[in-house]
């Protein structure tokens, strides 16, 4: 049973942002021989979707969401966001690694404020740090450096740093995935909470299939590396959901079946 | 059975002794053993005759003896001497292993003359030097100093830039790595005849040897420090809408401190050790300079006094390094120490 733990702010509700991935390829170079990693991805997500990506480890899952965040280039293919072409990084869509990445020479408060820092926001939207803090339950944190935070509250304190940007669609790179499970089943909850609430368009990209039905509206299936979409399954399920919800248990089956490994459960 | 009778007849007996000491009467112990080990060593220099004619004698003993006092008193308040006790709580032995080691000097040298002189001088010889050739000391010292914070500012400054920019862009990595290898493992004396003719002054001259051999590991250490900084932090940089200006001034510099730090420390040891060379261009104070001319006039006496001055600012300037590292890499507090 998840259920979204109260928060004390709401966040200001954004507009989702439409995202297009139309015939991509992509290869890395692996000593001198082309390693193809994604082979045809197409796939469509409306605004204010929830969208998990589930696959084998190594499949290229991360390396697709490296491109909609714009870190990189596909080599053939498409990526738009609300129809224009995504030519490089932007506030408007942000990533979640499962490190939280924080800087540790920076305070909590300073890592949230690092990007109203860099585009020259800081000194006239700094209310919004604070108010980034409380919404993710940091707010007695902002002057803790990042060792002094356990795994989850340095992972609140990531998200957080990505959501003072107001960003219209939050990339979550297994972010939950180094977490331990009670912390990780508590905060799958909030941050369906937050998405709820705030109206981003999110695309999940997790190991775990309870995870991705849990919190997704949409399910992805990727197969083994090169990666290719070979399912495309909506959960539509009202939330809280429980773990224990017979669709949901039947939608996992299919999944792990997917995955070939239905022998195993 | 008889353990825990012999327990509780044992700690009513203890009790009141630790009552009865309470906080008024707390001596320090470490204090008063070194303060008898001082006024021991006092004693044996005012004691025992020496075996030639030393000047000072006297005074030395006097000192010592005042020092021994001293801390006798602050090992009988304990820890209502202050300031005092709170400064030398730790140091009771080190200063116990001093006073001993400088018995034992004067012994070996002044007391038995089992030394070759003129290589070895007795401790009063160090007085002797303070007092009568202070002024002069005193004079080399401040102007070593500034030679030393010039040279190695303005090293630090460029090695520490040149260090980024290495670190950053590969243009400049690609020019500058071979010349820094290049560079950086020749000896300070092999830039003499070149830092004679390039340089207005002996003085300019003598900041640039210093600015050299200070600039080189802080170069080495921040490129390194930059080069090493972790992609990821430059992902969520680039993502969150930062300019390359921003990349390199709030991401690879915060980042690069701890190497740069490291380096810096390098650059003051470096400084240290080619003072004596720079001081070598015609300047005409200095304590390099004051050693070569000890040295010339087989002075070793003056020459140990200026050595143990040098040591001291040295550690005094290393102090005040280490001051401000632990200021600027406060976010490092219980990551690691070195």
């Amino acid at each position: 049973m998840v259920a979204a733990v109260p928060l004390r702010h709401d966040p200001v509700p954004v507009p989702g942002l439409a995202l297009e991935v139309a015939g991509i390829d992509h290869r890395f170079d692996l000593h001198g021989q082309p390693l193809p990693v994604l082979e045809q991805i197409s796939f469509r997500v409306e605004p204010g979707e929830f969208v998990a990506v589930l696959g084998p480890s190594g499949c290229g899952k991360s390396t697709l969401l490296r491109l909609v965040a714009g870190l990189e280039s596909p080599a053939t293919g498409r990526l738009l966001a609300d129809g224009e072409p995504i030519a490089g990084p932007d506030p408007s869509r942000l990533m979640v690694f499962q490190d939280p990445t924080l800087f540790p020479w920076r305070t909590v408060r300073d890592n949230v404020a690092l990007g109203l820092e860099a585009r020259g926001l800081l000194r006239s939207e700094k209310h919004r740090v604070q108010k980034a803090l409380d919404l993710v339950g940091l707010g007695a944190f902002a002057g803790a450096y990042p060792h002094q935070l356990s795994g989850g509250m340095a992972q609140r304190a990531a998200l957080a740093r990505a959501l003072v940007n107001d960003p219209r669609l939050l990339i979550l790179d297994e972010p939950l995935g180094k977490l331990d499970s009670l912390t990780r089943l508590g905060m799958q909850g909030e941050l369906v909470g937050l998405w709820q609430r705030a109206g981003f368009t999110a695309l999940l990209v997790t190991h775990d299939i309870e995870e991705a039905l849990v919190m997704a509206t949409r399910v992805l299936v990727f197969s083994p590396r090169p990666a290719r979409l070979v399912a495309d399954l909506p959960v539509d399920r009202a939330y809280p959901r429980h773990r224990d919800d017979p669709q949901l248990v039947a939608l996992r089956h299919r999944i792990l079946e997917l995955l070939g490994l239905a022998a195993t459960w | 059975m008889t353990v825990t009778d012999g327990l509780s007849t044992l700690e009513p007996a203890v009790a009141p002794v630790q009552a009865g000491a309470g906080p008024w009467l707390r001596p320090w112990a470490g204090g008063l053993v070194a303060g008898a080990f001082w006024l021991g060593a006092g004693a044996l220099t005012a004691v025992w005759p020496d075996a030639d004619d030393w000047a000072y004698t006297n005074e030395l003993a006097a000192a010592e003896a005042a020092g021994g006092t001293l801390l006798a008193v602050a090992g009988l308040l304990g820890s209502r001497a202050g300031v005092l006790f709170e400064r030398l709580r730790r140091s009771a032995p080190w200063l116990i292993v001093l006073a001993l080691t400088l018995a034992l000097w004067e012994l070996l040298v002044a007391k038995l003359n089992l030394l070759p002189r003129p290589f070895f001088a007795p401790p009063q010889a160090f007085l002797e030097v303070y007092l009568d050739d202070g002024r002069r000391l005193a004079e080399c010292a401040f102007a070593s100093f500034g030679l030393l914070v010039v040279g190695y500012l303005l090293g630090a400054l460029a090695g520490f830039v040149a260090g980024v920019a290495i670190g950053w862009s590969r243009a400049v990595a690609y020019w500058g790595h071979p010349l820094l290898r290049l560079i950086g493992p020749l000896p300070a004396t092999a830039w003499l005849p070149i830092a004679f003719f390039a340089f207005p002054s002996s003085w300019s001259a003598s900041v640039f040897l210093i600015a050299l051999a200070s600039a080189i590991p802080v170069a080495v250490l921040t490129w390194s420090g930059v080069a090493g900084v972790n992609s990821a932090y430059y992902d969520i940089a680039r993502t969150l809408g930062a300019s390359p200006r921003f990349l390199v001034l709030r991401v690879a510099v915060p980042a690069a401190m701890p190497h740069v730090f490291v380096g810096l420390f390098m650059g003051l040891c470096m400084a240290f050790s080619v003072l004596v060379v720079a001081e070598m261009v015609g300047v005409k104070a200095g304590l390099g300079w004051y050693l070569q001319w000890a040295q010339g006039w087989a002075a070793y006496a003056n020459m140990y006094a200026a050595l143990l001055v040098l040591a001291l600012v040295c550690s005094g300037l290393v102090g005040l390094l280490f001051r401000v590292r632990d200021r600027v890499l406060v976010w490092q507090k219980g990551l690691l120490k070195w």
